[in-house]
């Protein structure tokens, strides 16, 4: 899928001009609140009319004031998942899912509607309206909406913003295991790294009403690390939990974690801020920590005042942000042996 | 005991009559110009809601009058009507178009504010899923503005079954044809002996208005609940 735009809107004091290129199947739009990325959205699926510029997907022209070209949005095949499912509460579950579906062509038709209610697990809700479900719920069916109204784009825009953490990493799966089953491309709009991460390969960053850059979400994570007041998110997923001393003991590739909040669920995922991982440079016979890992520096780099420090754990990979008098002191190079230290307590479960 | 003249039932029925024909030609009417007015922006948009909600603020005397001067034998629509051998003045269709043009702007505030009520974002989910401006309105827009509908449509019958001082301006006071409920209680207030009749009108009136707001409220609920 190729998106290539140049487009120019303005509203009173705002305005937006972008110009881009971006092709893939997982692509993000990051920007912070208020910065274009939703105005940009509603130009794509032609809820928005630009000033001025051009739009094209995979070629095709859906938009051209030079040429007086405008499709209108019901023919444009972009769906959209909003931040609010915004179902239709006088239809049910069914009927919200099948609105799109029904309107269109037959020629494109190609996603299976009881393979989809099996991939949301949305068996048990089809006849219900949709006034009782929850919060994930109903993202879900409006994911499965937009999805089986086959189109070729499908625009999630801030659709986890409205869910609180628990549910978000609950919905996320979701998200990507049914654009990718369906083989659906995506643009999925955030001011989350975490979820950018999470969601996206390459990602245009938006700021001020320009694209002020094309990178990859962990890129992005990277540069931004410095300058954030969590530092950089470390996902680490891991297995097989066992409970040990009033924590969870989990497996994390050849690895073992010793985690305070943990579950017995047999898979999770936990946030672990790199500045929440202290380096020492020998063996510390006795330490606070519960966990000390021997790692490899793979490579350092500058962000902001500070520096990365990537690291290998047999293999897993974990990102540490120190000050430049700590990296110097410790002598850290790459390909030098390590000891990270880190607290039960500092590793946050996500999922 | 209610005591009625033949005459009174009649006026029953008409003015039921007039109220359901007023109500339902202006439903489209008024659910085109609140839906242009809640979801369109266009060039003389305050003017046309200033004419929309003109008949609310003038006396329905002079509406009356207005409509008299329009559909009179030598008015600019009576003419063309009287060559195609339509009369309209003086006869129980002109009560209808009085009892239409006063309610009319109850109907549209009503639905429209039905309409302002709904989730912009659901209007663009249903046009990015593949439907057309038409098919939204008939799908998304029409069921979500039915309590706002169902409210002006209660509202209008009503102001209906009350129309007075347009009504008898442009179809008279004539028994039988085109005197409803209001205008025969009028007939009897000026005239000694029939305070009975008028006092029994008026409890049919306060009746009518009871089961229309009943209605109203059921309706409402029922919505509420499947909503």
């Amino acid at each position: 899928m190729e998106i290539r735009a140049a487009v120019a809107k303005r509203f009173g004091e705002f305005a937006l001009d972008a110009s881009f290129t971006v092709s893939g199947e997982r692509i993000g739009l990051f920007g912070e609140s208020g910065s274009g990325k939703s105005t940009l959205v509603g130009m794509l699926a032609g809820l928005l009319q630009p000033d001025g510029g051009e739009i094209f997907l995979d070629g095709e022209c859906l938009f051209s004031s030079a040429r007086h070209i405008n499709v209108p949005p019901e023919q444009r095949r972009i769906a959209i998942v909003f931040q609010q499912p915004s179902l239709f509460p006088h239809l049910s579950v069914k009927s919200n899912l099948l609105y799109g579906f029904r309107r269109s062509a037959p020629a494109h038709r190609t996603i299976d509607f009881a393979e989809l209610v099996d991939a949301l697990r949305l068996e048990g809700f089809l006849d219900r309206g949709v006034g009782n479900l929850s919060g994930g719920e109903k993202q879900r069916v409006s994911l499965g909406r937009a999805i089986l109204s086959n189109p070729r784009l499908l625009l999630m825009d801030e659709p986890l913003s409205a869910l609180d953490d628990q549910l978000k990493y609950q919905i996320i799966p979701y998200l990507r295991i049914v654009s990718e089953r369906f083989g659906i491309p995506y643009l999925f709009i955030s001011h989350s790294l975490v979820e950018m991460r999470l969601m996206a390969d390459q990602v245009l960053v938006v700021a001020g009403g320009a694209i002020a850059g094309q990178t990859t979400a962990e890129e992005l994570a990277r540069d931004r690390m410095g300058q954030s007041p969590i530092g950089y998110i470390n996902l680490i997923r891991v297995t097989d939990p066992r409970r040990r001393d009033g924590m969870y003991a989990y497996r994390w590739g050849e690895v073992e974690l010793l985690v305070s909040a943990g579950s017995d669920q047999p898979e999770a995922l936990f946030e672990l801020s790199s500045r929440d991982i202290i380096l020492c440079k020998q063996h510390p016979e006795a330490i606070s920590a519960r966990n000390l890992l021997t790692c490899t520096v793979v490579k350092t780099f500058a962000s902001g005042s500070r520096v990365g420090v990537e690291l290998s754990c047999h293999g897993e990979r974990l990102l540490v942000e120190v000050v430049d008098e700590a990296a110097t002191e410790l002598g850290i190079t790459a390909g030098c042996e390590i000891f990270a230290a880190i607290k039960a307590a500092s590793f946050r479960r996500l999922a | 005991m209610l005591t009625f003249a033949p005459s009174d039932y009649e006026a029953i029925t008409l003015s039921a009559k007039v109220a359901v024909t007023a109500t339902l030609l202006s439903l489209p009417f008024g659910f085109l110009l609140a839906y242009l007015v809640t979801f369109l922006s266009f060039r003389g948009k305050t003017i046309l809601e200033v004419f929309i909600n003109l008949p609310l603020t003038l006396p329905p005397v002079v509406i009356g009058y207005f409509l008299l001067l329009l559909l009179g034998r030598n008015g600019l629509l009576g003419g063309l009507l009287e060559a195609a051998g339509i009369r309209i003045i003086f006869t129980w269709k002109a009560a209808v178009i009085a009892s239409a043009v006063v309610g009319f702007p109850l109907l549209v505030r009503s639905i429209r504010i039905g309409m302002e009520s709904i989730d912009r974002q659901m209007i663009n989910v249903s046009r990015s899923l593949g439907a057309r401006w038409h098919d939204t309105l008939v799908t998304v827009i029409l069921p979500l503005s039915m309590r706002g509908i169902i409210a002006g449509s209660s509202l209008m019958f009503a102001r209906s079954l009350g129309e007075f001082g347009a009504t008898i301006i442009v179809a008279g006071n004539i028994p039988g044809v085109t005197q409803t409920i209001p205008l025969a209680i009028y007939d009897y207030a000026g005239s000694p002996g029939n305070e009975q009749v008028a006092l029994s009108l008026c409890i049919v009136s306060v009746v009518l208005s009871l089961i229309v707001l009943i209605l109203h409220e059921v309706a409402g609920r029922k919505l509420a609940g499947s909503g």
